[in-house]
């Protein structure tokens, strides 16, 4: 439909072969897209180098974390949720940005959730902390990363039955702890980041690594 | 009984003998949440990985079987083309190797130490046939669950989403048994 009334209108102006070429992204949006593209090129070496200096793409700290003997992940991840918490609910008070909740899906959150744990422990890395191991020399985690691509299409292969039989159960849509909880959003923000700082304080006091 | 087995495992091999991160852990995390702020409000996105390889899959299959990777429900969802998210994970390589370089800490070996040490210098073949399962299974997990380590583990529990809670907390039990029973 939409190529009928795009050839009608290349009939009528001169520059019918941009238009043709450009019938999604005009020259404003393409420009948009590198930069987008940019920027995610950008935030990706920053996240590679600060994972790689947070030791998480090393075998034996993930590996480690899942033995509870090296708590270094689990670090690394509750400080990044605490500032991330705290500074995302600031720039969303400012207006400046929106949040991206996902769905609660309780079966296929749990389901998916536990393969995934028992694949993050046969290869020792996850979908990020491997790529950032390949970067680091780790030949091993390019076997990951191509067991990623394949576990992926094969997931598309099932996709249309997991949304219609796992999917809807305990479909919760965009809940929220504001959901749950009787409190406002700014209390929950602050309570939950205390409660996080509070287990960084236990482990830090507690573990050696 | 997990008790038990982990120290098992400690008699072995003392995971504190192999090197540590090289920044503060907490600093680290931190300038992590510092960026996922900046994602948000450069890129209107949160931080995550799992998509990049989803983009990846699809792509390869609309250059070996067009037709029947576009008839896939989650490709007709989510159309794969080189976006935002291939480009973070291209740059988490780059980053990465960009660290590693600078702080003498290239690894360049198919088997990891602690591995080796567990399941002997010629288990190469071994190494490379889980780790493929594990990234397998991890893709079909993230997938399902709708995101992974970075986009439900701290993306989605800093927005305080319930099913990425819920999802972070299953990765860690699914991660910490099979663990468990790999290295008893």
């Amino acid at each position: 439909m939409s190529t009928i009334t795009d050839k009608s209108q290349d009939t009528t102006t001169p520059q019918s072969e941009t238009h043709h070429e450009a019938q999604d992204e005009n020259p404003v949006s393409v420009s948009g897209t590198t930069k987008s593209l940019a920027l995610g090129l950008l935030f990706g070496i920053i996240f590679g180098f600060l994972l790689q200096k947070g030791g998480v793409a090393k075998y034996h700290v993930l590996i480690g974390q899942l033995l509870l003997e090296d708590f270094t992940v689990v670090k690394v991840m509750l400080s990044a949720v605490v500032v991330g918490m705290l500074g995302i609910y600031s720039l969303y008070r400012a207006n400046l940005v929106e949040f991206h909740i996902k769905p609660t899906r309780l079966v296929s959150n749990v389901i998916g959730g536990l393969l995934f744990g028992c694949g993050f422990a046969l290869s020792a890395y996850c979908p990020g902390t491997g790529a950032a191991a390949v970067g680091q020399g780790n030949f091993d985690a390019i076997a990951m990363m191509a067991g990623m691509v394949a576990g992926s299409y094969v997931f598309a292969e099932a996709s249309g039955w997991i949304s219609r039989h796992l999917d809807p159960i305990g479909d919760k849509g965009k809940l929220t702890l504001m959901d749950l909880l009787p409190l406002g959003r700014t209390a929950i923000t602050f309570g939950t980041a205390a409660l996080l700082v509070v287990v960084l304080i236990v482990l830090e006091l507690t573990t050696t690594r | 009984m997990i008790q038990t087995m982990g120290l098992t495992f400690l008699a072995n091999v003392d995971l504190l003998d192999y090197s540590g991160p090289a920044w503060s852990p907490y600093l680290v995390g931190a300038l992590i949440g510092g960026l996922s702020m900046l994602t948000f409000y450069f890129s209107n996105k949160p931080l995550g990985a799992s998509t990049a390889y989803a983009r990846v899959a699809g792509m390869l299959g609309n250059l070996t079987a067009p037709q029947h990777t576009s008839r896939l429900k989650y490709f007709r969802d989510n159309p794969p083309k080189v976006g935002w998210e291939l480009m973070l994970v291209l740059g988490v390589m780059f980053g990465a190797f960009i660290a590693a370089w600078s702080g003498g800490e290239l690894t360049g070996r198919l088997l990891p130490l602690m591995w080796q040490e567990r399941f002997g210098a010629d288990s190469g073949l071994l190494r490379v046939v889980v780790a493929f399962l594990g990234g397998g299974l991890m893709a079909l997990g993230a997938r399902m669950a709708g995101g992974c380590t970075s986009g439900h583990g701290i993306s989605g529990t800093l927005q305080l989403a319930v099913g990425s809670w819920i999802a972070a907390i299953c990765f860690f039990i699914g991660g910490i048994v099979t663990a468990m029973l790999m290295f008893a």
